[in-house]
């Protein structure tokens, strides 16, 4: 395979030969046919297929179900590399629950001066329903999938925290299953760490996180919005993994001063509600009073202590983007050491001289929405034309304090299989992070998305991406 | 479980048994008219009406010919009652469910609905019929098989197969309902040509012919059809038939709950006045009207399970 030499590859490193990491796949892949390798592609998209592993796109028809593709060339990490990012995310993660603790109460780090008053309180994240209320174990985010890429051997960085409700992890398990049926032998050749266990820890996560309320063994459920949402497949997947009710706010209401569930005998009691509904849709009497996919008074109940939401309302206000631009500062606050993880460097463009800058060098960064997701709304410089680059700097000028920008990340590449052989193609890595009043656990593996086009940076599904199975090698 | 869950087993299994029983309807059809060509468009007509979409049809075609009815039937998913419509929206319920159905079971009613995509996505020229519908009575033979040889006999089991008879009762007793009158012993004692081929629609719409004959000989007599349709308990689609399985899987769910459901009442109260009446007694009474006091209960008794197990609040 040929390297572009502007970037880090993680299977070839600079060209020279392949890195570590990749030795025993590499001697596999030397004895394998390209044909029987396309053959297995093809038998990937079937399993996917059949399982219904499927994601909807806002914008297309409710029926359109897409897949998103699968690369069988799998990305490898080894043990050290690993340990040293476990390390730096349970430290982030640790700080990101400690900031929303001090944010929602005695708000030390904006009396130190270290984080600007105005961004909380004028912030559409912050919820002041949730001043003064402490969860279960003062942990607000429990799920999180820190997004992070790589641009050199040991330069890892931050791109996103997602510690509101971050989607993919039936992907890391389901990319994990088609590897073990489509190419079983490397498995027993290559020592790689299980992800199997998510689930249970999950559960396990869930049920340590109950209210004061509940007795007995918890009842855990997943509020999904419904069938149409683009990630019904992983609210059904994990609640099938866990064993635990998959409801809709349909199927709630309070009783008793409970929040209760509809079965087929009455009404039963929920302890823990693992919602993958946002914040605004949660509770029609106190957000969004249109909403048809919450629970009314579901705040209320949380707040006495009658039902433990996951992750916590108003956990946004954490990994919001001009939040993360002083990430650094929030960790060395709360952990008292310098953040092991970077961040990538941001330009706030609320602020005029690096709003200036910003426009001046348009064509370099990559601008994106403070409350943007999904790789919507967002700017490459490099790969935008002259006319997209003068509407988005009319938008930037508009409203500068919706976006922030970022120098263009050389992102690593993975190879991909393309029809031509061996491509290189740029990935980014999404670790999935548990985190319960009894620890944080990171699951060895992760969400590796690629961009499949060439030359793209862009690695989200809805703008083409494709994923690939992540593997963590045992020491 | 979920009330929600259970109406979703339950409105899944009631649309792949009724997506089942179009298909055979189509299949009846199809037979009669290759055959006995005079006749088609009348019995191409009572189909659609034993469907219940007689508006629905006239809004979409000018004539009952073989082509629009297949099409109609089969293909059409601009009204809800085609096969197609029908998978479409027993996989709906599936996902709605999936946390239920073993994986086996969810597999297979997805490639049920990929494969029938596929296969209906162009209209069907005749010579392509037999081995459509061959594809689509496998399809779903493929759902049940792994409905019963891979789920536990629990409540779940047990909403999937209300579900089920709720749904095969109504159309066995629709297919009566239609078709009452070349029944009646007054039409004549012993068939016209014409009377035959109405009685051997009967037996295939219900897949039935050879069962049939089976138990009562190679003549098909009106009386002993009627017989075989509302009251054998052998046969698999028959009235008794559907009112035995619906009591015994409320009885489970009495069991499994320890509380007898108004609904198991009503059944129960169904079944035994049902004991009590003879094929006989039936016609003497007018077969019409029992067929339609049986669809009126069945629907009341549909209308109760959703209440008694909380399905829609």
């Amino acid at each position: 395979m040929k390297t572009d030499s502007r970037f880090f590859d993680e299977m070839y490193g600079d060209g020279s030969g392949q890195r570590p990491p990749y030795a025993e796949y590499g001697a596999w892949l030397d004895g394998e046919d390209v044909q029987r390798l396309h053959r297995m592609s093809g038998e990937a998209e079937t399993f996917f297929r059949r399982t219904g592993i499927t994601f909807n796109v806002y914008g297309e028809p409710a029926a359109a179900e897409r897949l998103i593709p699968f690369d069988v060339v799998p990305r490898i990490i080894a043990a050290r590399e690993w340990d040293r990012l476990v390390k730096g995310i349970e430290q982030r993660v640790r700080a990101i629950n400690a900031f929303l603790h001090d944010i929602y109460h005695q708000q030390e780090i904006i009396k130190a001066g270290r984080v600007p008053a105005e961004l909380i309180a004028r912030n559409e994240a912050y919820l002041p329903e949730m001043a003064g209320f402490s969860p279960p174990g003062n942990i607000y985010t429990h799920i999180v999938g820190t997004d992070l890429v790589r641009t050199g051997p040991d330069e890892f960085f931050v791109l996103e925290d997602n510690a509101r409700t971050p989607s993919g992890v039936s992907y890391m398990l389901e990319n994990r299953e088609t590897m073990l049926q489509l190419f079983p032998e490397l498995f027993s050749r290559i020592p790689v760490k299980g992800v199997q266990t998510y689930p249970a820890t999950l559960h396990r996560a869930l049920c340590a996180s109950a209210p004061r309320m509940a007795s007995g063994e918890p009842v855990v459920a997943i509020l999904t919005p419904g069938i149409h949402n683009s990630a019904y497949y992983e609210h059904s997947f994990l609640a099938d993994q866990m064993g635990v009710h998959l409801v809709e706010g349909q199927d709630l209401r309070i009783v008793d001063g409970r929040v209760a569930m509809r079965t087929t005998r009455g009404y039963t009691p929920i302890d823990v509600l693992y919602r993958r509904i946002d914040d605004e849709y949660l509770d029609p009497l106190t957000f969004n009073p249109d909403s048809l996919l919450g629970v009314p008074g579901i705040m209320d109940i949380y707040r006495a202590g009658g039902i433990t939401i996951t992750n916590a309302p108003g956990t946004g206000i954490a990994d919001d983007k001009a939040i993360y631009s002083y990430m650094p500062e929030i960790v060395e606050f709360y952990t008292g050491q310098p953040a092991l993880l970077k961040n990538v460097e941001t330009y706030r463009c609320s602020e005029p001289d690096m709003l200036a800058y910003v426009l001046e060098n348009l064509a370099e960064l990559v601008v994106k929405e403070v409350h943007g997701s999904g790789g919507y709304g967002m700017l490459v410089g490099p790969a935008a034309s002259k006319a997209e680059l003068e509407a988005f700097e009319a938008k930037l000028r508009a409203r500068p304090g919706n976006y922030i920008a970022q120098p263009t990340l050389a992102l690593s590449t993975v190879p991909i299989l393309s029809k031509e052989g061996l491509a290189p193609r740029h990935v980014d890595l999404r670790p999935y992070v548990i985190v319960s009043p009894k620890g944080i656990e990171v699951t060895p593996g992760g969400l590796t998305r690629v961009a499949l086009k060439e030359g793209s940076l862009v690695v989200n599904s809805s703008q083409g991406g494709g994923t690939k199975d992540t593997w963590v090698l045992e020491d | 479980m979920l009330g929600k869950t259970a109406g979703g087993l339950y409105w899944m299994f009631r649309y792949l048994e009724r997506s089942e029983n179009t298909a055979r309807l189509a299949e009846a059809g199809f037979r009669i008219a290759l055959t006995h060509s005079s006749v088609a468009e009348d019995e191409w007509k009572s189909i659609i009406s034993t469907t219940g979409q007689k508006k629905a049809f006239t809004e979409r075609h000018d004539s009952y010919t073989s082509e629009n009815v297949v099409d109609f039937l089969l293909r059409d998913t601009s009204h809800p009652a085609s096969v197609m419509s029908m998978i479409e929206a027993a996989r709906s319920n599936a996902r709605l469910v999936r946390t239920a159905l073993t994986r086996e079971v969810w597999e297979a009613t997805n490639e049920c609905c990929i494969t029938l995509r596929t296969l209906l996505a162009q209209p069907l020229p005749d010579r392509d019929l037999p081995a459509a519908l061959r594809t689509i009575r496998q399809q779903s033979a493929l759902v049940r098989g792994a409905l019963h040889g891979t789920m536990l006999r629990n409540e779940i089991f047990n909403f999937a197969r209300l579900g089920t008879f709720i749904e095969r009762a109504e159309s066995t007793a629709r297919i009566l309902d239609v078709k009452y009158y070349v029944l009646l012993p007054s039409v004549s004692f012993v068939g016209s040509s014409l009377d035959t081929v109405q009685w051997e629609t009967i037996l295939r719409s219900v897949s039935a012919a050879t069962a049939y004959r089976q138990v009562h000989g190679s003549d098909p007599a009106p009386l002993n059809i009627a017989d075989f349709l509302i009251f054998d308990r052998r046969m698999p689609r028959s009235l008794a038939f559907c009112r035995s399985q619906i009591n015994e899987n409320l009885a489970y769910l009495a069991a499994d709950y320890g509380v007898r459901s108004p609904s198991l009442n009503l059944s129960e109260a169904m079944s035994t006045r049902m004991g009590e009446q003879s094929i006989d007694g039936v016609f003497e009474q007018g077969l019409h009207q029992f067929i339609q006091d049986f669809i009126r209960e069945n629907n009341t008794l549909g209308q109760k399970i959703e209440e008694d197990f909380r399905f829609n609040g």
